[in-house]
């Protein structure tokens, strides 16, 4: 991929899959290509290689308003300021249609906002980091998706706040059986997942079930007991 | 009531948010006549003798209610020159929305020039909506050029909301606001300008009496080749607060200068001026796109909710 005008391997061979309803969790070392990944799946970056396929419809060649509207839900790390535009506006853009005052509090409510006081707050300069994190959260909720993608959930958010998230989680991978992919380094959200990928240096260190990875997350150079069950690829 | 012809009502619906409705206080103006007009228990309006343009009396008993003077140009050619006087009397709650259309089919430039003067007593609270529009398929040019002054009384509130979102091929807006003690000044201003379209905005607010205030919000989109120039000037003269804003969205290969002034002749008057012009934000762009939105879209939403 180009970085900054250069030809760099981002990412490398790699090649995984998300069943329906299922969990995972991407975790491992900053600037090891996480978030570079969960940008290809969406289509903001393109990878020179490799196909992705959503419900068994290649979408590798959609652009990112064609996978969204395939059904893949993504949520910026550092989401981006709209002056003049209301946090009510931009709930309605991504639900698609016209949202009830009603249905934008519930929605606000579940990321921990106090939801009536922001409605008509504009998504500028006036609102903090952790209450920006919190309504891009609420634009992904806003929809239903088959996959939801979530790149850093945690970072910014309050610890009551954190709290309300992990049980958003809970509901949209337990209730809703819509699949996940979240970005996450925190320990709460890591064992919330069904499989645990580690990715490292653009290249997948170790991937399997979350009983056989999280043991070695700790040490996953030295760990050998979990090898062979959840693949690591030391 | 008077029937209006399909090009009047299509302009109206355009700078009339809420509707044009010859109910209550209204004065609507078509190719420099007054073609209807209404008074209402605590506004009457009477047409000037020494020029054109009318006297808008509003007494101190009025809350809450609106008045409408609009005006439509629809002949190519035409030049339109108008004075409004505006009597605001002590605490008096009133919304004047203006606003006007040209629709010129045509070869001949149409201009109108509207010149238009508040006196707003004490206590008062006024809110002030213009939304300039310009359609029709003709080559001849549509100038607007309103002059608008505003002396704004102790303890009173002026909201200035102005809006110029299509079809105005030239403008040039002279505002000036002198304000008295206590008294506060909300300004809005929207632009958008496209093709090879030039519009020039001067604000000039005087803070003369002591503990004024005033806040400045201008936003502007140039597309395409259009040029446009803003030069907002705050004076304070006594103990006061002013902030003005300028943010403008460049495309294509628009040109946009912003020239701010800011005068204190007071040292507890604290006078603030921002100004950003840039393209639009890739992050923003995206954001949207990944909710479904195609470029072209996303990029129309921006620019509507920016200048919203």
């Amino acid at each position: 991929m180009e970085d900054n005008g250069a030809k760099k391997c981002l990412l490398d061979h790699i090649s995984f899959q998300v069943d329906d309803g299922e969990m995972l969790v991407i975790t491992g070392p900053n600037g090891g290509g996480k978030s570079t990944l969960a940008k290809v799946l969406i289509g903001i970056e393109k990878a020179e290689s490799g196909k992705i396929f959503l419900n068994g419809e290649d979408i590798t060649d959609y652009d990112i308003n064609h996978r969204a509207n395939a059904g893949i839900g993504y949520a910026f790390q550092q989401p981006p300021r709209f002056k003049g535009m209301t946090v009510q506006r931009l709930l309605a853009l991504a639900a698609g249609r016209e949202m009830s005052d009603q249905e934008c509090c519930k929605l606000l409510s579940d990321v921990g906002l106090c939801a009536e006081e922001y409605l008509n707050r504009q998504i500028d300069g006036t609102l903090s980091g952790g209450e920006m994190k919190r309504i891009e959260i609420a634009t992904v909720l806003a929809k239903e998706h088959t996959l939801c993608i979530f790149d850093e959930p945690e970072a910014g958010i309050d610890l009551w706040s954190f709290s309300m998230l992990i049980h958003k989680f809970e509901e949209i991978h337990k209730e809703k059986k819509q699949s996940l992919i979240v970005i996450s380094h925190q320990e709460k959200i890591i064992s919330m997942a069904d499989r645990i990928m580690v990715i490292d240096d653009g290249k997948i260190k170790a991937e399997g079930l979350k009983e056989d990875v999280l043991p070695c997350l700790n040490g996953l150079d030295k760990c050998h007991t979990c090898a062979g069950k959840a693949g690591v690829r030391a | 009531m008077v029937e209006l012809d399909h090009v009047v009502e299509e302009v109206l619906k355009v700078i009339n948010d809420n509707g044009f409705s010859q109910k209550g206080a209204f004065n609507l103006r078509q190719n420099g006549t007054s073609i209807c007009h209404g008074d209402s228990e605590h506004i009457k309006i009477k047409k000037k003798t020494d020029k054109p343009g009318i006297d808008i009396y509003i007494d101190g008993d009025t809350k809450g209610e609106k008045v409408y003077i609009p005006v439509v140009v629809s002949v190519s050619g035409m030049t339109d020159l108008v004075y409004n006087d505006f009597y605001i009397a002590d605490g008096a709650d009133v919304t004047i929305v203006a606003g006007c259309g040209i629709h010129n089919s045509g070869c001949n430039e149409s201009r109108h020039d509207g010149v238009h003067t508040f006196h707003v007593g004490k206590n008062a609270n006024v809110c002030y909506q213009e939304k300039h529009y310009g359609e029709g398929n003709g080559t001849g040019g549509r100038v607007l050029n309103p002059v608008t002054n505003i002396y704004v009384g102790e303890n009173s509130v002026f909201n200035l909301d102005t809006a110029q979102i299509k079809g105005v091929d030239s403008t040039v807006r002279e505002t000036l606001v002198e304000m008295d003690k206590n008294s506060r000044l909300y300004v809005t201003e929207r632009l958008m300008t496209e093709g090879d379209q030039t519009a020039e905005s001067n604000i000039e607010v005087r803070l003369n009496g002591e503990d004024s205030s005033a806040q400045i919000i201008s936003r502007s989109v140039g597309k395409g080749n259009s040029v446009q120039t803003f030069h907002p000037k705050a004076v304070g003269n006594n103990k006061c607060q002013a902030h003005i804003q300028c943010d403008s969205i460049i495309m294509d290969h628009a040109e946009i200068g912003s020239i701010p002034e800011i005068r204190a002749r007071d040292l507890n008057a604290a006078i603030i001026h921002e100004a950003a012009i840039g393209r639009i934000n890739d992050e923003q762009l995206l954001k949207l796109r990944t909710l479904g939105l195609t470029e072209e879209e996303a990029e129309s939403v921006i620019i509507e909710n920016f200048l919203n």
